[in-house]
C-alpha cells in the first residue's frame, strides 16, 4: 500500500528557520518518525531530530504534528488520508537547538528544585512493608516517561516565558504529588508546592492530561488532589492556628 | 577551535542502570564524577526492560536463595559464565534492589507489604522484582533521582549542584586517551552544537550498552552501536564471548517498521503460550536434554504449575531464552509460522483481560497502538530479535577493572557474567551488582594513585582529526553503509550461523570497513546525525568483527551462538574463551583463545554429578568426584 505523502517539516537553527516540504515513500504500519528517519536515509542526513526507543517508552521524540503535541513513534501514518500534508514542527515552548530538536534543559532544572524523595532515618533498605493499594496511587505518575509534553502544552508557560521561573511544570508539580503520596515520603511539600512551585497558577484545563501519552491522569490524580491537600492546610481554621501558637517546625504529619 | 575541557577523578560513558549505578558509587565515596551520555539523562536504553530484576530475596517463595539464583545463572549460561560473577550477582542483587526501594522505587507489592516477584524463564521459583511490565522505567527513574538527590546534596554542602556529579547529556565519546599503558582521559564532542570536549581523568567507567544496530531486526535502541567495546579494544583492552548474543524470542513481527521491538518475557512467565499455525504448543517439541527433568512434558502439568509449583514442573515456553528463539525460527522455517513470519503468543485465553492489562499495561498499550492487536482479545505474532550481547569487555569480577589500568566497565558492555546466555531478569540486577562495584573499583584505583597521568596533546590532535573527518569528506551517505552491515549480520550471523556465512560476512565487513573510510557528512556540526552515524560506524564495524570471527572459531552451538555444520555442545570448548584484541587504530583483529579457569570447590558441589556430566569433560568430572569424596 505504499503511496508518496506531502511531509512539511520545520528546519532551522539558531533562532530562525522555516517549513521545507518533502515528497517522500510511507509504506504499511509505518509511524511519523519513521518517515522522518526516511528523510534522513534518503533526502536530509543532518535533519535533526531525537529519538530513542521506537516503542513509546523513553520519550524522546515528542515533536508537534499538525500543531498536537505527540510522540513521532506513536503517531501512526494510517490516521492520515493520503493526500494530507502533514505538518511537523519542534515544541513551541522550548527553544529549538535545530529542526525538531529542541533544548528541554527547563524540565531538568525544575527537577532538581523538587526536593527528593525522603524516607524516616529509622527504616533500613530491605525493612520496607506498603500494600499495593497504597503504591499504585504514586505508581501511576511514575509510568511518566519524561517526554515534557505536558510542559510543552501547558498555556501557562507555553506562551508565557515569564512564568517559567516560578512555575514547575504539570510534570513536576506531578512529581510533588508522587512524593507527598508515596507512604514513607515524611517531608512536607504542600506549602512549597503552592508557593514555590506554582501549583496555584494551575487552572485544571485538562490540556496535559489530553496529550499525555502514557495516559496519566495529571490533572485528576495528581494536581487537582496536590490542591485539595494544600487547601486543607492552609485554610483549616485549625490547622492555622496551630501554626500560629507553634510556629510549625516544617514536618507536618502526611495527608 | 577551542576544546571544552573538564577534570574529574572518575568519568562514567553511558547513563543506563549501570553507569548511573557507578556515578553514584563513585559520588558516595567523594570522587568528582562525570556522566557522559549520547541521550538526554533518563532516556537510555535500561528504560526499555520490562519484566524486573532477578534477585534471591524470597518474597514469594521462601525455598529461594543466592545458590539456587546462582545455579540458574550458571545453567542459563550453559556453564561458560564467569562463576565469580555469577556468584556476586546472586549474593549482591538483593541488597541492590532494597536500596533502590530506600531511594524512592516503588515496585509492585506481595500481600503481606514485601516486594513481589515474578515467575521468568530459567528461574527456578519466582524472583523477579518487578513494577508491571515497565520495571526498566522504574530502575532508571529511580537511580536518575538518586543522582538529583546527590546533586541536592551538594547543592547544600558547596553550593554547588554539579560540584561532585555533573551530567553531560547529548555528549559522545570518540576516543579514550592513555597516558603510556593508563587511562588519562575521554575525548568527544557534544551532539547539539558539534563542539570537542576533553576530560581529563584517571579512571573511566564503560557503561555503554550493546551492539544490536549492528542487526536489522533488534529491540535495541540508536545508542546501541558498540562504542564502549570499541572504545575498549581501541585502547587496548580484550573483549571475551562476543560470538554470544542472544536473540530474544519474542520481538515483534507486524507492521515491518517495528519489527523487533521487544515483547517482554513477562507474558509467558504470566501464563502466556506459544503456538505454530496449526494451533500446537510446540515448546514441548523443543525441551533440551540437559533441562529434561526440570520442564513439564504435558500441557496440563505446566498449567497446573501456575498455582501449585512444589508438585509440578515449569511448562516449556519458560525455557531459557536461547533455547525457546531456536525453537520459534524452527516452526517458521518447517512452515508453521504466522501469516506475518512469527508465531503466536497469546494470552488473551489464559487470564482475564483486567488482569492482563494491569500485569501487562505496556505490552497491551504497545499492540493496540502500533499494531491494531487487542492482546486481551486475541494472540501477538512474535518473532526472534537481536537483543543483548553476552560477550563484552574482560573484566576483574569484583572490581569491574579490564586489562588496561583506570579503564573499568559494567553491565552488558562487560563480558563473562551471563556465560553464553543469559537469564531475563538476570540483566537489571547485573547493572546494580555491577555498576556499584565499578564505581567503586575505579575509586579505589584512584585513591591508589600517585599522580595523575597526564594527557598527551598528541592524543588529543589525533582524536580530534578523526572526529572531524566525515565533515571534510564528500563521500558516500552514511546511512546506506550502515543498512548494509544490518543486512550483513542479520543474514549471515544471525541465530544460525555456519562457516561458509560467517566468512561470507567477514568479507563484506571488511569491504565495507573500506567504505566507511569514506563515507562523509552532509552539513555542519550542530545537531548532525549524519556526522554522528558515520563516526559510530567504526565501533558497529570493529565489534561486528569480533562477533564474526569468534563465530567462526567457535566450532560448537551453545547460547547465543548456534553453528548448524556443529549442532552439538562440546565439554572441551566450554573450557575455553575466545579473547578478542585489536591494534589502536582498529585493524589487525585477534581472537586468541583463553582457559576458563575451574569452578572454586564450595561452588561446583552445589550442582548433582548429574547433572555437570552433561557439561564438564571426564578429566572435570573425574576431580570433581575427587572433591566430593574428600
Amino acid at each position: 500500500m505504499g503511496y508518496k505523502a506531502k511531509f512539511r517539516v520545520w528546519r532551522g537553527e539558531g533562532g530562525e528557520g522555516k517549513l521545507e516540504d518533502f515528497t517522500v515513500e510511507v509504506n504499511e504500519g509505518e509511524v511519523v518518525l519513521d518517515i522522518i528517519h526516511r528523510l534522513q536515509a534518503t533526502q536530509a542526513p543532518d535533519l535533526a531530530v531525537r529519538w530513542n526507543c521506537k516503542a513509546g517508552k523513553c520519550g524522546s521524540c515528542s515533536m508537534e504534528i499538525n500543531g498536537k503535541p505527540r510522540l513521532g513513534c506513536m503517531t501512526r501514518m494510517s490516521t492520515f488520508t493520503e493526500d494530507e500534508t502533514i505538518t511537523v514542527t519542534p515544541m513551541r515552548t522550548f527553544p529549538v537547538i535545530k529542526d525538531l530538536v529542541t533544548d528541554v534543559s527547563f524540565n531538568y532544572q525544575k527537577a532538581r528544585e523538587i526536593p527528593s524523595f525522603t524516607p524516616p532515618a529509622s527504616v533500613k533498605p530491605g525493612e520496607y512493608r506498603m500494600q499495593q493499594i497504597d503504591v499504585e496511587r504514586s505508581q501511576e505518575f511514575r509510568k511518566c516517561i519524561e517526554c515534557f509534553m505536558c510542559n510543552n502544552v501547558c498555556h501557562v508557560i507555553r506562551d508565557h516565558e515569564e512564568n517559567k521561573t516560578n512555575f514547575a511544570g504539570p510534570r513536576f508539580l506531578m512529581r510533588i504529588a508522587e512524593l507527598d503520596m508515596h507512604p514513607y515520603d515524611v517531608a512536607d511539600r504542600k506549602d512549597a508546592a503552592q508557593e514555590e512551585h506554582g501549583l496555584g497558577y494551575c487552572n485544571i484545563t485538562k490540556c496535559c492530561t489530553e496529550v499525555c501519552p502514557e495516559h496519566i491522569k495529571i490533572t485528576d490524580n495528581a494536581l487537582i488532589p496536590m490542591k485539595e491537600r494544600v487547601v486543607d492546610r492552609r485554610y483549616d481554621p485549625l490547622v492555622w492556628l496551630g501554626n500560629k501558637i507553634f510556629k510549625r517546625s516544617g514536618s507536618g504529619s502526611k495527608g | 577551535m577551542e576544546i571544552e575541557r573538564h577534570e574529574y577523578d572518575v568519568v562514567v560513558i553511558g547513563a543506563g542502570g549501570a553507569g548511573l549505578r557507578a556515578a553514584i558509587e563513585a559520588r558516595q565515596q567523594g570522587k568528582r564524577t562525570a556522566i557522559v551520555c549520547k541521550s538526554l539523562f533518563g532516556k537510555a536504553h535500561t528504560v526499555m526492560a520490562e519484566g524486573g530484576a532477578a534477585a534471591a530475596m524470597g518474597n514469594v517463595n521462601s525455598d529461594d536463595n543466592w545458590m539456587v539464583h546462582f545455579r540458574d545463572t550458571m545453567r542459563g549460561g550453559k556453564f561458560l559464565n564467569n562463576w565469580r560473577m555469577a556468584e556476586l550477582h546472586a549474593k549482591e542483587a538483593p541488597d541492590r534492589v532494597w536500596e533502590l526501594e530506600a531511594w524512592g522505587a516503588l515496585f509492585d507489592r506481595t500481600k503481606d507489604g514485601k516486594i513481589s516477584q515474578r515467575n521468568f524463564g530459567g528461574h527456578e521459583y519466582p524472583r523477579l522484582a518487578h513494577v508491571g511490565d515497565r520495571t526498566g522505567l522504574e530502575l532508571i527513574r529511580t537511580l536518575q533521582q538518586r543522582v538529583v538527590a546527590l546533586q541536592q546534596e551538594d547543592e547544600k554542602l558547596h553550593g554547588d549542584a554539579e560540584a561532585y556529579i555533573k551530567v553531560f547529556q547529548e555528549c559522545t565519546v570518540t576516543r579514550l586517551l592513555k597516558s603510556g599503558d593508563a587511562i588519562s582521559g575521554a575525548f568527544g564532542y557534544w551532539r547539539e552544537n558539534g563542539r570537542l570536549i576533553l576530560f581529563d581523568a584517571p579512571a573511566i567507567v564503560l557503561a555503554t550498552g550493546g551492539i544490536g544496530k549492528s542487526y536489522v531486526v533488534t529491540s535495541n535502541s540508536w545508542e546501541y552501536t558498540g562504542d564502549g567495546h570499541a572504545l575498549a579494544l581501541l585502547a587496548g583492552a580484550k573483549l571475551i564471548n562476543m560470538e554470544f548474543i542472544q536473540f530474544h524470542p519474542t520481538g515483534m513481527v507486524w507492521p515491518p517498521s517495528v519489527r523487533g521491538i521487544l515483547v517482554t518475557e513477562s507474558v509467558r512467565g504470566d501464563g502466556g503460550v506459544l503456538r505454530n499455525s496449526e494451533g500446537r504448543r510446540f515448546m514441548f517439541d523443543y525441551i533440551p536434554d540437559v533441562f529434561k527433568d526440570k520442564y513439564a512434558t504435558t500441557e496440563e502439568e505446566g498449567d497446573r504449575w501456575y498455582t501449585d509449583q512444589a508438585n509440578n514442573r515449569r511448562p516449556p515456553e519458560l525455557l531459557p531464552r536461547d533455547e525457546v528463539a531456536r525453537a520459534i525460527n524452527a516452526e517458521v522455517k518447517a512452515g508453521r509460522g504466522s501469516p506475518q513470519g512469527g508465531v503466536y503468543l497469546d494470552v488473551s485465553t489464559r487470564l482475564p483481560a483486567a488482569e492482563i492489562i494491569r500485569r501487562l499495561p505496556s505490552m497491551h498499550h504497545q499492540f493496540k497502538e502500533l499494531a491494531d492487536v487487542d492482546i486481551t482479545k486475541e494472540p501477538m505474532q512474535v518473532g526472534p530479535t537481536c537483543h543483548y550481547i553476552m560477550g563484552g569487555v574482560e573484566v576483574d569480577a569484583d572490581t569491574g577493572a579490564a586489562a588496561v589500568p583506570g579503564l573499568f566497565a559494567a553491565g552488558e558492555v562487560s563480558g563473562g557474567m551471563h556465560g553464553s546466555n543469559r537469564l531475563g531478569g538476570n540483566s537489571l540486577s547485573d547493572l546494580l551488582v555491577f555498576g556499584r562495584r565499578a564505581g567503586a573499583g575505579a575509586s579505589a584505583y584512584v585513591d591508589g594513585l600517585k599522580a595523575r597521568p597526564a594527557v598527551s596533546e598528541e592524543s588529543v590532535a589525533a582524536a580530534k582529526a578523526e572526529a572531524l573527518a566525515p565533515l571534510e569528506r564528500d563521500g558516500e551517505n552514511p546511512y546506506e553503509v550502515h543498512h548494509e552491515l544490518q543486512r550483513t549480520m542479520n543474514e549471515l550471523v544471525g541465530i544460525i550461523r555456519n562457516a561458509g556465512e560467517v566468512t561470507q560476512a567477514l568479507e563484506a565487513v571488511e569491504k565495507l570497513k573500506e567504505r566507511a573510510k569514506g563515507a562523509g557528512a552532509a552539513g555542519g556540526r550542530i545537531y548532525n546525525p549524519g556526522w554522528h552515524l558515520a563516526l559510530d560506524l567504526r565501533n558497529m564495524l570493529l565489534v561486528s568483527e569480533c562477533v564474526a570471527r569468534a563465530a567462526l572459531l567457535r566450532e560448537e552451538s551453545r547460547g547465543g551462538h548456534t553453528r548448524d555444520d556443529f549442532p552439538g555442545m562440546s565439554a572441551e570448548w566450554r573450557r575455553r574463551l575466545l579473547v578478542c584484541g585489536a591494534s589502536p587504530d582498529g585493524s589487525a583483529v585477534t581472537v586468541e583463545e583463553k582457559a576458563q579457569p575451574a569452578m572454586r570447590d564450595d561452588l561446583i558441589t552445589l550442582f548433582d554429578r548429574a547433572e555437570l556430566k552433561k557439561y564438564i569433560t571426564e578429566e572435570e568430572l573425574a576431580d570433581f568426584d575427587a572433591l566430593v569424596r574428600e
